[in-house]
């Protein structure tokens, strides 16, 4: 369709990738205007007509990391995002390496009803969660939240992995197979070096969901475990108006997954559809 | 898809992941189901839970408020899906064609559905449409426009806003991938036989994203009739139970007015609409993979 006639082609071209660019700057634009309110001060912030060229100021970051706990959550969300993708894998890749070298006849059975469990509403889980955590002592614990995020995290570790190990060509195995290598060998020298990209990009993904995970957190937590997701509603009033250092808050929250987010941008889409679509 | 013998697969590999979905996942679905036959209200420690059947999912149904909050469930997701898939498909088909400054856009385009969804909530509440100090009050009424209190007095519309804007990049990314899946052979020997554009889009193109267009509509559905921080951040429901959710309200039966066994009832009938829309989706995973060698 470029070539429909040269110059019409190459102006309606053009225009076309403009407004392109266009529209991806006015969806962009409220981050961006977050983080430009987090480099003012609140009287910058407040001024109207908003000021094109104003102080750049770090203080906002200096007041919102430093006081209000801040690092409590943030430390907090590290520590469950982490240790819960860690588990995740641990119990995933092996699956995910059965699933995908050795499938049966219940393999597709398997996989469907690991699909579903990540489709099931965390509303239809929640209340027993509470009545078991409650009971075990488990409310406002490391180990409870890391548990269920753990389980979050799984069917994605699985589909995933299983979609990026079967995508390592058999050639490559058997060749190395010909050339008399052990089970040992095979593995660490064709499948683990052919995974790793597939294994970044399926932990990127799972801190993606559990860095912003909301709803499990805020009913399970109270003031030990929470992440940072729940640290942000705190600013939903608008009182106080300390919008600059909200802005700091929260690009602070945000920035971790959109970056990676954008590294992993050509994954998104397997570990969203469950590898339905690559 | 003949591999040989791979070594190294034992039966063991993939037990731990199972077990252990099983007990955290299908375990509790089946406590809800229990408790929803109780009448089990934590504000009523004097009354031990006693079984009452099916009375609270009667009680679903005889309630007042349900019908209101099955609307605006309805037309929350309706309109959020409908809107991020026409948008989608738009953002999608720009981004399809190659041009200087693509890989950019589609950086941008994405990045509102990697935000947390609280830190979206907040600032969308208070940056944007706070009607004082929000930018889109403050520049409608530079322009002679009125101050609106958008959240107070367009409570649904507004969170519409700022879930589609979440979710947009999530419909446009599965479609592009639909569109860069079309063989560009097609696509050439269409023009060749003389179709405008249009034609092409609409006997070539659209077929094809059909089945995307599925996929992404029954995921897309499925995950944001879970939605729960943007609404409690925005709206906390209100005003009334106006921005009331079929998720919402569970979590205002469990949580807030602490009638366990009437929360799990609905908590129910949303996993039961859950695993429809997963058996839906399965059903179009297999359909795709028998017809091609996935």
């Amino acid at each position: 369709m470029k070539h429909r006639g040269r110059i019409g082609g190459h102006v309606g071209g053009t225009l076309l990738s403009i407004l392109t660019i266009v529209l991806a700057l006015v969806m962009f634009f409220p981050i961006l205007w977050m983080v430009l309110t987090s480099l003012k001060t609140e009287a910058d912030a407040f001024t109207w007509p908003p000021p094109l060229f104003f102080h750049p100021t770090l203080e906002q970051y200096d007041v919102a990391l430093g006081a209000s706990g801040y690092f409590h959550y943030l430390l907090n969300t590290v520590v469950i995002t982490g240790a819960s993708t860690l588990a995740a894998l641990l119990l995933g890749v092996p699956a995910a390496y059965r699933l995908a070298f050795y499938p049966t006849k219940r393999s597709g059975f398997t996989l469907g009803w690991v699909m579903s469990t990540r489709m099931l509403p965390a509303v239809g889980v929640i209340v027993p969660l509470y009545v078991i955590f409650k009971t075990l002592r488990w409310f406002d614990s490391y180990h409870g939240i890391i548990l269920l995020y753990t389980a979050i995290n799984l069917p994605l570790v699985i589909w995933m992995m299983r979609s990026f190990l079967q995508d390592i060509p058999y050639e490559t195995i058997e060749a190395a197979r010909i050339d008399g290598a052990t089970l040992w060998q095979e593995l660490m020298r064709v499948i683990v070096p052919m995974s790793v990209p597939g294994l970044v990009s399926t932990v990127l993904l799972c801190v993606i969901f559990t860095w912003n995970e909301f709803f499990i957190s805020f009913n399970l937590t109270i003031t030990r475990v929470p992440p940072l997701s729940v640290y942000i509603v705190g600013f939903k009033t608008s009182e106080g108006l300390f919008w600059a250092k909200m802005s700091a808050a929260a690009t602070v929250s945000a920035l971790p997954v959109m970056i990676a987010g954008w590294v992993s941008q050509r994954q998104i889409v397997r570990g969203l559809t469950a590898g339905a679509i690559k | 898809m003949s591999r040989g013998i791979m070594r190294g697969t034992l039966p063991w590999m993939q037990r731990p992941a199972i077990i252990y979905l099983v007990i955290l996942t299908q375990a509790p679905v089946l406590l809800t189901l229990y408790y929803s036959t109780t009448n089990w209200n934590f504000l009523r420690p004097d009354r031990p839970a006693r079984f009452v059947g099916l009375r609270n999912y009667l009680d679903f149904f005889l309630a007042r408020d349900t019908g209101r909050i099955m609307l605006n469930t309805l037309v929350f997701s309706v309109a959020v899906v409908g809107l991020s898939l026409v948008l989608g498909m738009l953002l999608a088909l720009l981004l399809s064609r190659e041009f200087r400054g693509r890989g950019l856009a589609r950086t941008l385009m994405i990045t509102p559905f990697l935000i947390m969804p609280t830190v979206s909530a907040v600032m969308w509440k208070n940056m944007l449409f706070n009607p004082a100090f929000g930018l889109i009050s403050s520049t409608l009424a530079a322009l002679g426009g009125p101050r609106i209190d958008w959240i107070n007095q367009h409570a649904m519309g507004s969170l519409i806003v700022i879930v589609t804007w979440e979710w947009t990049p999530f419909m446009m990314l599965i479609l592009l991938s639909g569109l860069q899946s079309l063989q560009k052979e097609h696509l050439e020997a269409a023009q060749i036989d003389g179709a405008g554009p249009l034609a092409t889009f609409r006997s070539i193109v659209l077929p094809h994203l059909g089945r995307y267009v599925e996929i992404g509509v029954l995921l897309e559905t499925l995950f944001v009739l879970n939605i729960f921080g943007e609404i409690y951040t925005t709206t906390t429901g209100g005003p009334a139970n106006y921005t009331t959710t079929l998720t919402f309200n569970i979590y205002l039966e469990a949580f807030k007015r602490w009638n366990v066994g009437r929360a799990s009832a609905y908590a129910i009938f949303a996993v039961i609409f859950a695993n429809v829309i997963t058996l839906l989706f399965l059903r179009i995973i297999r359909r795709g993979r028998d017809g091609e060698a996935a």
